[in-house]
């Protein structure tokens, strides 16, 4: 009797295993780019975090910023006959003929923080940030800080050219425009880096009565914000209080930045992409709701009322 | 008195320049020779232009070196970035300050010597030589700061690049000691003249019983210790080693500073102190186009504008031009010279 309860029991849990393997996503293969930035590691971090927490097998591939490891790693998913894929686009051409082949073979794929140029029904769906809604973050909450101050602004771009750097300038001026005491004075390009934000800054600071016409500096990302500060610091001011400063991305140095009143505010470019990827994923495995074609995922804006310092403490082991 | 003369005969087209561009951004922009004092360091556009130049005039203090034996060395950005890392990572580690600097500067000699062993030992043209540490220094760089911005809070590294002693700023301090220093080495000895005959001809050099393998390694080591300080001098002014950024396209400016200072890529005669003068000039015009206000669409425009000019005014086509239109006696003394080296 015993055994026969016991065979029973095995019973129903392999029964559910089954139903749980028919409705859910057990493996998921992930194609990354590579290590580029401390952003991408983060976002390789979450999105393995993300898995381990939903009882997901991640198979991981690292593509070192080439296409054809990532096209070699899709074959391989899809010969391994995963679950799902998870895709994040070095280059956006070429992926046609492999998501044909995805397709074939029952295997959804989503796309992670960047878009193919391949049409839509190859894909299930693309998780992203707007650039141009973080611009605008950044500048509405320039708008609502100075409550109708006159202040004028200098801006850190990205590389000259950059999708970021054309879209989180167009969003920003679009949250300016129409508000008459907010002016765009000067616009120089730092390259995204520390080292350039730094040496832009400095001579804007020259360029502007030793940086006493500037009331706010809007920066397209940490990195090149950080290296103001200092040079606004080596110029005997005190930034976040003489000079307001926000910028886009979230990483963690920035937060240290607004823990010390040094950074006002940053709108976060948020590394877990893979979350709403695998929410989606189980809501079309479990009764085919077709998720929409493109996921935004939040722009959160982070001030000094937010415990920076608690922020910092939990970003920094993402490995930015 | 007559070195004198042959001296400042030779960098007054540098001397030029400088003094027109400087002019050009003082026109333009008013303000340009206000200099404070802030924070007890001198402040102002200028000191800009000595400071932000300091890595680039360290880099091409060793690339004169090199470019005179008729090498080139395109892996000193990367190796700034590797020193960078090494010094960022030492100061964290907890090693202290002159471990840490023992460890960046050795790391930059180490790196100096593997493109001399390349070029000296094994005959490898310098241009592939330094092609292989340029492309993979920066995933050296990458490992040891595990592709992150390694930062850190060390007031004593800090110091080397944004200190200062007596209100002048640290970079600029190491650039002009370093400049000096391998000015009176390679000058009062007969390094300079040997460095210049292995540019000329290296077999002759070797057959003539100079030990040009030798001094080969010691010039790029030198390139190398060099990169070290300007990788130091980057990760200590952004208080972080960036592996993706550091020194980024800088060889590239480094070789622009010797060739606008005159000193020719087939090797040969060099001259250190109008490679700094190059140097200043390229970040003079840096400065300036971020002074001046222009949309940074036009930044590279305008940069490669620049040193067109400067270089067209330079070239040897250009110098036979204005020797003839001008009635300098100079130039006539000058020709007549020649007549008298042509004759016997």
């Amino acid at each position: 009797m015993k055994s026969s309860k016991a065979i029973l029991g095995a019973g129903i849990l392999a029964s559910m295993l089954m139903m749980s393997s028919s409705v859910l996503a057990q493996t998921v293969g992930f194609s990354q780019i590579g290590s580029e930035s401390g952003w991408r590691a983060a976002e390789t971090t979450l999105t393995q975090q993300q898995a381990k927490e939903r009882g997901i097998d991640l198979k991981f591939a690292d593509a070192q910023q080439k296409q054809e490891n990532q096209i070699k790693a899709l074959k391989s998913f899809i010969a391994q006959g995963v679950d799902a894929i998870l895709l994040a686009p070095v280059v956006a051409t070429g992926w046609d003929s492999v998501l044909e082949e995805a397709k074939e073979a029952e295997i959804p794929v989503i796309l992670l923080d960047r878009m193919v140029d391949s049409s839509d029904d190859l894909y299930l769906t693309a998780v992203g940030s707007d650039l141009v809604h973080e611009g605008s973050v950044a500048g509405k909450w320039l708008v609502d800080e100075l409550a109708g101050k006159d202040c004028n602004v200098v801006e850190l771009q990205g590389t000259t050219g950059s999708s970021p750097a054309i879209d989180r300038k167009k969003g920003f001026e679009e949250a300016i425009a129409g508000h008459a005491n907010i002016k765009l004075i000067r616009s120089q390009t730092g390259d995204f880096t520390r080292t350039k934000g730094k040496e832009v800054m400095e001579s804007f600071l020259k360029a502007e009565d030793g940086g006493k016409n500037i009331c706010a500096l809007y920066a397209h990302n940490d990195d090149m914000a950080v290296g103001a500060i200092q040079a606004i610091k080596e110029a005997g001011l005190k930034p976040g209080e003489d000079i307001l400063v926000v910028s886009i991305d979230a990483v963690p140095d920035i937060f240290q930045a607004m823990a010390a009143g040094e950074a006002n505010a940053t709108v976060e470019l948020t590394p877990n992409m893979a979350g709403p990827a695998f929410d989606a994923l189980a809501a079309y495995m479990k009764d085919g709701t077709m998720p929409p074609k493109f996921i935004q995922t939040e722009s959160k804006l982070y001030t000094q009322a937010d415990d920076p310092q608690a922020v910092y403490e939990q970003k920094k082991d993402l490995g930015y | 008195m007559n070195g004198l003369v042959l001296f400042s005969r030779r960098i007054w087209p540098q001397l030029l320049t400088l003094a027109v561009i400087v002019g050009l951004i003082s026109v333009m922009f008013p303000g340009f020779f206000d200099i404070s004092i802030a924070n007890g360091r001198l402040y102002g556009s200028p000191i800009d232009i000595l400071n932000r130049g300091a890595p680039v005039a360290l880099l091409a203090i060793g690339m004169t070196l090199v470019i005179a034996t008729r090498g080139i060395d395109l892996s000193v950005g990367a190796v700034m970035a590797i020193c960078g890392a090494v010094s960022a990572w030492g100061i964290t580690e907890g090693y202290g300050l002159f471990p840490t600097l023992a460890m960046a500067l050795s790391a930059g000699l180490a790196c100096g010597l593997w493109n001399g062993v390349l070029v000296a030992l094994l005959g490898i043209q310098p241009i592939v030589a330094t092609l292989i540490l340029m492309v993979a220094g920066r995933g050296i760089a990458q490992l040891i700061t595990e592709g992150a911005i390694l930062t850190f809070n060390h007031e004593g590294l800090i110091f080397f690049g944004s200190g200062s002693v007596w209100a002048i700023p640290t970079p600029v301090i190491i650039g002009v000691l370093t400049g000096a220093i391998v000015t009176l080495i390679v000058r009062r000895s007969a390094l300079g003249m040997l460095i210049e005959a292995i540019g000329i001809n290296l077999r002759a050099s070797t057959l003539a019983g100079v030990n040009t393998r030798v001094l080969l390694i010691a010039v790029y080591m030198t390139s190398g210790f060099c990169a070290a300080l300007a990788g130091i001098i980057a990760a200590a002014d952004i208080r972080g080693a960036d592996a993706n950024n550091a020194g980024l396209w800088l060889e590239l400016d480094a070789i622009l500073a010797v060739v606008v200072g005159g000193t020719s890529l087939l090797g040969g005669r060099f001259s250190l102190i109008a490679s700094l003068i190059g140097a200043l000039i390229i970040q003079a015009v840096n400065t300036g186009i971020l002074l001046s206000g222009f949309p940074p669409e036009f930044n590279l425009i305008i940069k490669a504008v620049i040193i067109l000019i400067i270089l067209v005014l330079q070239s040897p086509t250009m110098r036979t031009v204005l020797v003839f239109f001008s009635s300098d006696k100079a130039a006539g003394i000058d020709s007549e010279k020649q007549k008298e080296t042509v004759a016997p």
